[in-house]
């Protein structure tokens, strides 16, 4: 398969796009993308003041790299969680995250979760008894509040994440299998900030996980392979393996199912009960059912159509 | 000599002159969550699989 843009061997292929690129033009589209994203959604203006949260894992560390690429200021928040698993997740993660920082000459700040509050983020889900064994709820809560408390004190404009399509589509997979009507509203690529709150944004949510993976593998950067050990057999991850499998089956699957709720919600209608409008019915002059098709109803005009031939 | 499929600690053997595609397939392992590489470079799925061929798949999916 060749490049779309020089004829060189393309090193991906995107087929929701229909568009193969070699590495080169690769790590060109992507940023122009992210560029026309972060334009489309209205995230930031140049001389606003990015902090974004980087985890050493591929989609955050890909932000950031993008970010600069794209000449933005944007600094680096890291959270040590104090998660082991037997993996040395925490220290494994921040010392690709130190070693991205230092090489890209960038300004990283960590906070240490059991430096701050004593305890690392397990301990504190156990004492908590919040969330069945898992200290996922426990580590998201925390997440939200350390990020929101570092943007409001050392004065950021906005909050940049790493989330990708992949992650998005898997929280919309959920949220509607729940009709969590309240979550479905405020999911998209911007919260806007209130008092107190700086402004969030997701960059990245228009890209496939495997495009973020594939940038970052060509960009050479270098981020956490492993697995948090506790997001093993999570939900999210269950809901990303069944929409990768219709993926498979229907390319673009993800992309349009994410892509067509934003637009459903900007539209104002999504949760409207809306009154069947009889006005616009007629009855049809064939068979008399009401028919909202000019003249003859749909079946009819069917119908008429197979004898004329 | 045949195509081996490296994913993670599990290795898998296919035929040689097959595509890519079709022994990610055949192993039941989803396309779209991984990335394929061959000789350090990324190579896509249509990709017809030579006699010693050795490819380094990385899943893509990380959760949380
Ligand atoms: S998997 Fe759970 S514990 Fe691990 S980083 Fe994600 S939210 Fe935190
Ligand atoms: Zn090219
Ligand atoms: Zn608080």
């Amino acid at each position: 398969m060749k490049c779309r843009k020089c004829e060189n061997k393309a090193s991906i292929h995107m087929r929701q796009h229909k568009l193969a690129l070699c590495k080169e033009h690769y790590l060109e589209w992507v940023p122009e993308q992210t560029e026309r994203f972060i334009k489309k959604y209205e995230m930031f203006a140049p001389e606003e003041k990015i902090l974004v949260a980087v985890s050493g894992g591929k989609d955050s560390l890909s932000l950031w790299h993008i970010l600069l690429k794209l000449g933005y200021q944007a600094d680096g928040l890291y959270l040590g969680l104090g998660i082991d698993g037997g993996i040395n997740y925490s220290h494994e993660s921040q010392r690709l995250t130190e070693e991205f920082a230092a090489k890209n000459n960038l300004k990283l700040h960590i906070v240490d979760i059991e430096k701050e509050y004593g305890q690392p983020i397990p301990v504190i889900a156990q004492r908590s008894h919040r969330g069945d064994g898992k200290p996922c709820a426990v580590c998201g809560l925390a997440k939200r509040h350390e990020m929101n408390r570092i943007a409001r004190d050392l004065g950021y404009d906005v909050l940049a994440t790493g989330h990708n399509l992949d992650d998005e589509a898997a929280v919309l997979f959920g949220n509607t299998l729940n009709w969590s009507s309240e979550y479905l509203l405020r999911q998209g690529p911007v919260l806007p900030g209130t008092a107190g709150l700086a402004r969030k944004v997701k960059p990245l949510c228009r890209f496939y996980e495997r495009e973020m993976t594939a940038y970052a593998i060509l960009s050479g950067i270098e981020y956490i392979y492993e697995e948090c050990p506790f997001a093993e057999g999570s939900q999210s991850i269950f809901y990303k393996e069944s929409l990768n499998q219709l993926e498979t089956a229907r390319p673009g699957a993800k992309l349009i199912f994410y892509l067509n709720f934003l637009e459903a919600k900007k539209s104002g209608n999504l949760f409207l009960e809306k009154n069947v409008e009889m006005a616009d019915l007629h009855p049809c002059p064939k068979c008399g059912q009401p028919t909202s098709t000019p003249d003859f109803c749909s079946f009819c005009r069917m119908i008429e159509k197979t004898k004329d031939n | 000599m045949a195509v081996k499929l490296i994913l993670r600690d599990k290795e898998y053997e296919v035929r040689p002159g097959m595509a890519l595609v079709d022994a990610l397939k055949k192993n039941n392992i989803v396309p779209e969550a991984v990335i394929a590489t061959r000789d350090g470079e990324m190579i896509t799925d249509d990709e017809i699989l030579r006699d010693g061929d050795v490819v380094k798949l990385i899943a893509v999916i990380s959760g949380g």
